[in-house]
């Protein structure tokens, strides 16, 4: 089986995986990071969601093969010891998790969203959001606390 | 997923080098496509060879009044250019269009017109653009290059090096998005150069992308929606799903070209 050396959250992870091993199945299975969550597991959902050097991707649509040499940040990475990240923040503030399973890409993706567009208004904020689910339906507050988080 | 190899090679020699060695093997890239489908086991190549990592596939650049595209540029990347937000507005919509962020920061232009969906929104374009279709043995110019559903004129060892797209004097991309997968249902791109105007479907045929030649002379003589509204699309041959049946699929073909034509830049 091939090795692995993947950055994640700044550790360098390194494992002997199958050609076949997802990237969300290494980081969850391997790594115990369950913070990313499989969802739909058929690139629709976004629960999925990590940044790859810096940038949106989904886990599950990503062998982990492809990743090796490079940069991973999940939803266990981006807090600052016991501070939230603003975007962790802004969503427990303003109630933009019900049951909590699409949180994690909700969130990753959220933070790619702030870094790629200046000036988010609530339009750009949903139309970015086509690629994240959330069964409960709870957008309403998610879109909340994106804009909150965006205006910090 | 069934069991395989997998090779990330640094050059086309060496990617080309494998494809020769076993007739089941096969180029991946981003594989916004490819994993899926090897997830829902319709697809069981025995070896990938990962061409992402070579470099010299990702640039955009003008040249001799065209746009070239290396095959390994991802969607996110076409659609934030600001060269090809200049040249093509209409190709940086189309690339914002398809699927979500996170898939467009991983899907290439080179996967996807080498995968050739009936309802991908990259052949459409190429269509329409007169595109040639540079790979590591040739050129070929878009119609001959996009045989049928999801088939090509590429030969089995044959990669996708780039792609390059004439610069029209305007044009403009209308699709309506499956809601749940943003591929087509019906896409229209079309384009108007100094000696001709082009219009080309997606998402509508069951023989894949097409240009639309009785669109193409009317509007020839006269560019207006209303000369549009006088050409009517058959539904002999357009695909019927549960998301739209020929007659309703066609109609929506239609409704897209005369949008295309409103929002022509």
């Amino acid at each position: 089986m091939p090795k692995v050396n993947i950055n994640v959250n700044g550790e360098n992870l390194s494992a002997e995986v199958e050609e076949r091993q997802l990237l969300v199945h290494f980081l969850r299975d391997d790594m115990d990071l369950t913070g990313t969550h499989v969802g739909c597991d058929t690139s629709q959902c976004g629960a999925c969601v990590v940044h790859l050097e810096g940038k949106a991707i989904k886990s599950c649509t990503m062998l982990a093969v492809q990743a090796d040499g490079m940069n991973v940040t999940t939803i266990e990475g981006i807090a600052d010891g016991d501070n939230l990240h603003p975007v962790q923040e802004a969503f427990r503030d303003n109630h933009g998790l019900q049951c909590g399973f699409c949180t994690p890409g909700m969130i990753m993706a959220a933070i790619d969203i702030i870094n790629r567009k200046p000036n988010l208004d609530e339009k750009t904020v949903r139309e970015e959001l086509e690629g994240n689910l959330c069964r409960c339906t709870g957008y309403q507050n998610i879109v909340k606390s994106i804009l909150a988080a965006a205006s910090k | 997923m069934y069991k395989f190899n997998y090779h990330k090679v640094s050059s086309i020699e060496e990617a080309e080098k494998l494809l020769n060695e076993d007739n089941e093997s096969k180029i991946i890239s981003g594989g916004q496509t490819l994993i899926p489908t090897m997830k829902q086991r319709l697809a069981s190549p025995s070896v990938l060879i990962d061409i992402s990592g070579i470099s010299n596939l990702n640039f955009i650049k003008e040249e001799n009044n065209s746009i070239i595209i290396g095959a390994n540029t991802k969607h996110s990347d076409v659609a934030s250019s600001d060269l090809i937000r200049n040249k093509i507005p209409s190709l940086s919509d189309l690339a914002e269009g398809i699927g979500d962020p996170h898939v467009r920061n991983m899907g290439t232009i080179g996967g996807s017109i080498s995968n050739n969906d009936p309802t991908a929104d990259y052949p459409a374009a190429c269509l329409g653009l007169d595109a040639v279709i540079t790979t590591n043995k040739r050129d070929i110019i878009s119609s001959d290059f996009f045989v049928g559903l999801f088939e090509t004129a590429l030969d089995e060892n044959e990669i996708v090096v780039s792609i390059s797209f004439n610069i029209p004097e305007k044009s403009s991309y209308m699709k309506f998005p499956n809601p749940a997968s943003r591929y087509a249902m019906a896409g229209v791109y079309l384009s108007i150069f100094s000696d001709k105007i082009n219009v080309s479907v997606t998402g509508a045929s069951e023989n894949g992308v097409f240009k639309w030649k009785d669109m193409e002379d009317i509007l020839s003589k006269d560019l207006s929606v209303d000369n549009a509204k006088k050409v009517n699309l058959s539904p002999d041959g357009i695909m019927s799903d549960i998301h739209a049946d020929s007659i309703y699929r066609a109609n929506l073909v239609e409704v897209m070209a005369a949008r295309a034509i409103e929002n022509l830049k």
